[in-house]
């Protein structure tokens, strides 16, 4: 058999793997700044590119698909070669997958701080950008899938039916969930609504964790823990079992995030189930991984990398028991919305993700530049101090949450609520949000200590190069080779059954819950009262959305009897058909705001936007003063906004649309006249519109502005629905 | 459409294909030849290239 020499490409890992750390860097520090604006929420006022509502967002991206994703590309493009024992297809293909990844990240960098957002969570960003990763994603599976074709190892090693099942999974949560009509160039509405844009999104959602966050890792986990450790994996029977169950079950247990909501009873069940099943196939990944180490543990004693692998999975385990637990109704009734859910997340992202990509770094830096790692003491380190800040990170937040939800659910002897102040509970929990910042500042120093050991390893090693390698070429398989060869051998070979059937495997979940919940009128009862948002409201809802304030406060009020008390009638699925897209929220750092319309009077939120400290002491949301500044709210899209509404099934009328602006003007100065109620307020105004006169300024009346579009929209919040008062 | 009648058969339905299957897939993956196991588990150790000249992790 023809022995041939090729070069495996290097160079293209060493790119992935150094816009993961500076990516990494960048996000973790804007993580930890949002952590920071827990405790000081002014520290960025008035500067509206930096408030928390516009940088959350690019918190999140930054480290799934900026830090997470390109370590991935390098995990896998380096263990695919040599796992094939083939160059990658394409040069260019490759290439085009570094760069082009690099610039939606930057495109990502610059438009999520300016407000250009979907705030669908981890989709966020606009419709352009959501082609350009389709592009890019297209190009990364082409080239995945064309170096299998030309490989020179016939069976395909369990890491890369991983890496198969996360190319067409994140394919397909991408395409689907990102579904929106265009307004303008950065703006665009979801094509789902209200209940079933949720569940849309939770199924992108979870899934994104599911094939994001899971699948390539635990691809990564069998081939450079066993490469680490220098032994095989403990089971290849236990990898077949667990892969299949994973990629089957995950996709259903979207609904897990939204227990307790408007969304229908049958779905809500089907996520808690299949996430309870879930256990078992995680485990069997955690058991292979932790097993694989056996009769090794010595070596994790001495190296840095192999503690990384421990903790690494061990926290996957962690996460994959908390996460079915708090699947429970039970549970999930007291962790939703509060930072148990936020502690859950950072178990999984610092110690699984985290602390895996810091291992394939801290072996694979020294191997592209042959050399030795500048310092093993600094990497353990980095370990122990990391470890430390995940401790740190989250046991403080395990705790803000159990306390805030018991807080909120506690009552008086007579009825009444004992904290009735949102804010009150609020304010219990800040010593937590002061530990967790401090969690997160040690974990962000592990990972300077990791940008330090790299430079200086990289420094004194060698330019990476190409690397040299050689291997027979496949032969053609010989037809009594094949006799009593088992199915799963015979798939083993034949890449593309296996993709057909791991796409297939995939399919089932999100066809049988999202179906139904599309197509089926019954899932989602009519409410003749429900009317769709003036055009003024419309654009306050923009202005919500462009803000981030579904990032703090949610809109979906559930059936106990504690929140009814505090917010109102509790949310039902029919209120929620215009909102393209939903605005549930997932989290209460503020309270809920459903039924927030008709509460407080224009001068109140006018008042508490501007210095939301002003009307509530001791508050930890920023102010928002751009919104009070003298320049009109820009109306040049609403009928833009309005038709395409209306093809999404919004009953706009052609007259509404081509009455918009006038019906605006009238609400807002309704607005305005409201507003001057208030005596400050009217002195204040008054001074303000001396001032522009004396400065030659154009003055804007407050009506135009963009506040009281904003106010328009919060008062109509939840006012639809008339329950009838029971004395 | 109105709603779904009838839909009570489907999940014992899916449960069956459910049961089946894993039971399908566990029995299978227990015929596997301990010989050909032992070769799939070894293929990242295979790669033909020798774990690294200089670098320390020599004594892993």
């Amino acid at each position: 058999m023809e022995v041939q020499q090729f070069y495996y490409d290097n160079k293209i890992v060493k790119k992935f793997l150094y816009a993961s750390i500076f990516f990494g860097v960048v996000g973790m520090l804007v993580g930890l700044l949002l952590a920071v604006m827990f405790i000081f929420p002014n520290i960025t006022d008035n500067i509206p590119w930096l408030s928390f509502g516009r940088l959350r967002p690019l918190h999140t991206n930054a480290v799934i698909f900026a830090f997470v994703v390109n370590a991935i590309f390098g995990g896998v493009y380096y263990s695919l070669q040599r796992l094939l024992k083939t160059r990658m297809y394409s040069d260019l293909l490759s290439n085009i997958n570094f760069w082009g990844w690099q610039l939606i990240i930057v495109a990502a960098a610059i438009t999520l701080p300016l407000g250009y957002t979907s705030s669908k969570e981890y989709a966020e960003l606009e419709w352009p950008i959501d082609i350009a990763i389709a592009v890019v994603w297209v190009v990364f599976g082409i080239n995945m899938i064309m170096t299998i074709l030309n490989r020179r190892e016939r069976h395909l090693y369990v890491a890369i039916w991983f890496y198969l099942g996360t190319f067409v999974t994140v394919a397909v949560l991408h395409i689907f969930n990102n579904l929106e009509l265009p307004v303008s160039a950065w703006k665009s509405y979801s094509i789902y609504a209200g209940v079933q844009d949720a569940l849309v999104q939770w199924w992108y959602g979870h899934n994104a964790v599911a094939f994001v966050l899971t699948t390539p890792f635990l691809g990564l986990m069998y081939y450079y823990l066993p490469k680490i450790a220098n032994r095989p994996v403990y089971s290849y029977r236990l990898s077949i079992i667990h892969f299949w169950s994973l990629i089957f079950l995950y996709i259903w247990a979207g609904p897990h995030h939204l227990l307790y909501t408007a969304l229908p009873e049958w779905a809500q069940n089907l996520g808690v189930v299949f996430s309870v099943m879930l256990i078992a196939p995680s485990w069997g990944g955690m058991i292979n991984g932790l097993l694989t180490l056996r009769g090794a543990w010595d070596k994790v004693r001495t190296e840095p990398t192999l503690k990384f692998f421990v903790v690494a999975i061990t926290a996957y385990g962690m996460a994959t028991f908390e996460g079915p637990m708090l699947s429970l109704k039970n549970v999930n009734a007291i962790a939703h919305y509060t930072d148990w859910i936020v502690a859950h997340v950072h178990v999984g992202a610092l110690a699984w993700n985290g602390f895996m990509v810091f291992a394939i770094v801290y072996w694979l830096i020294p191997r592209l530049t042959k050399t030795v790692l500048y310092s093993k003491k600094l990497a353990n380190f980095h370990f122990w101090i990391g470890t430390l800040g995940v401790i740190l990170y989250t046991i403080p937040l395990y705790v803000a949450g159990f306390q805030q939800h018991m807080m909120w659910k506690q009552f008086n002897p007579d009825g009444t609520l004992k904290y009735g102040n949102f804010l009150e509970t609020v304010t219990a929990i800040m010593p937590m949000y002061a530990m967790r910042a401090i969690g997160g500042s040690l974990y962000v120093i592990g990972v300077f200590v990791l940008v330090y050991n790299v430079y200086k390893t990289v420094k004194a090693g060698s330019k990476v190069e190409d690397e040299l390698a050689e291997a027979p070429e496949l032969p053609r398989i010989v037809s009594h080779r094949m006799k009593g060869e088992g199915f799963h051998t015979w798939l083993e070979r034949k890449p593309i059954q296996l993709t057909i059937l791991a796409t297939i495997a995939i399919l089932i979940g999100g066809i049988v819950q999202i179906i139904p919940t599309l197509v089926v009128d019954s899932n989602i009862p009519t409410i003749a009262s429900v009317k769709p948002y003036t055009p003024l409201e419309l654009e306050g809802r923009d202005l919500y959305v462009r803000e981030g304030c579904v990032g703090c406060h949610s809109q979906m009020v559930r059936p106990f009897r504690s929140e009814v008390e505090r917010y109102g009638e509790y949310s039902k699925s029919g209120e929620y058909v215009y909102d393209h897209p939903f605005l549930w929220g997932s989290k209460r750092t503020g309270p809920d705001l459903h039924r927030l319309g008709a509460k407080y009077s224009d001068n109140w939120h006018f008042n508490h936007m501007y210095d939301p400290q002003s009307t509530s002491p001791g508050s930890i949301m920023p102010g928002y003063k751009w919104l009070f500044a003298n320049k009109a709210l820009d109306l040049s899209d609403v009928e833009n906004k309005m038709r395409a509404m209306q093809k999404l099934g919004v009953p706009y009328t052609n007259e509404d649309i081509a009455n918009a602006k006038a019906a605006i003007k009238a609400q807002a100065q309704q607005i305005e006249e409201n507003l001057k109620n208030d005596p400050d307020f009217v002195k204040s105004y008054e001074a303000s519109k001396e001032a522009a006169k004396a400065s030659g300024e154009n003055f804007v009346p407050m009506s135009e502005r963009e506040i009281t579009a904003l106010i328009a929209y919060l008062q109509r919040l939840g006012t639809d629905v008339k329950v009838k008062e029971e004395n | 459409m109105e709603t779904i009648s009838g839909i009570e058969i489907y999940p014992v339905i899916a449960l069956l294909i459910f049961f089946l299957f894993f039971v399908g897939l566990v029995l299978w993956v227990f015929t596997y030849k301990k010989q050909t196991l032992n070769e799939l588990s070894n293929l990242p150790l295979n790669d033909g290239k020798n774990n690294e000249e200089t670098n320390s992790n020599r004594s892993l």
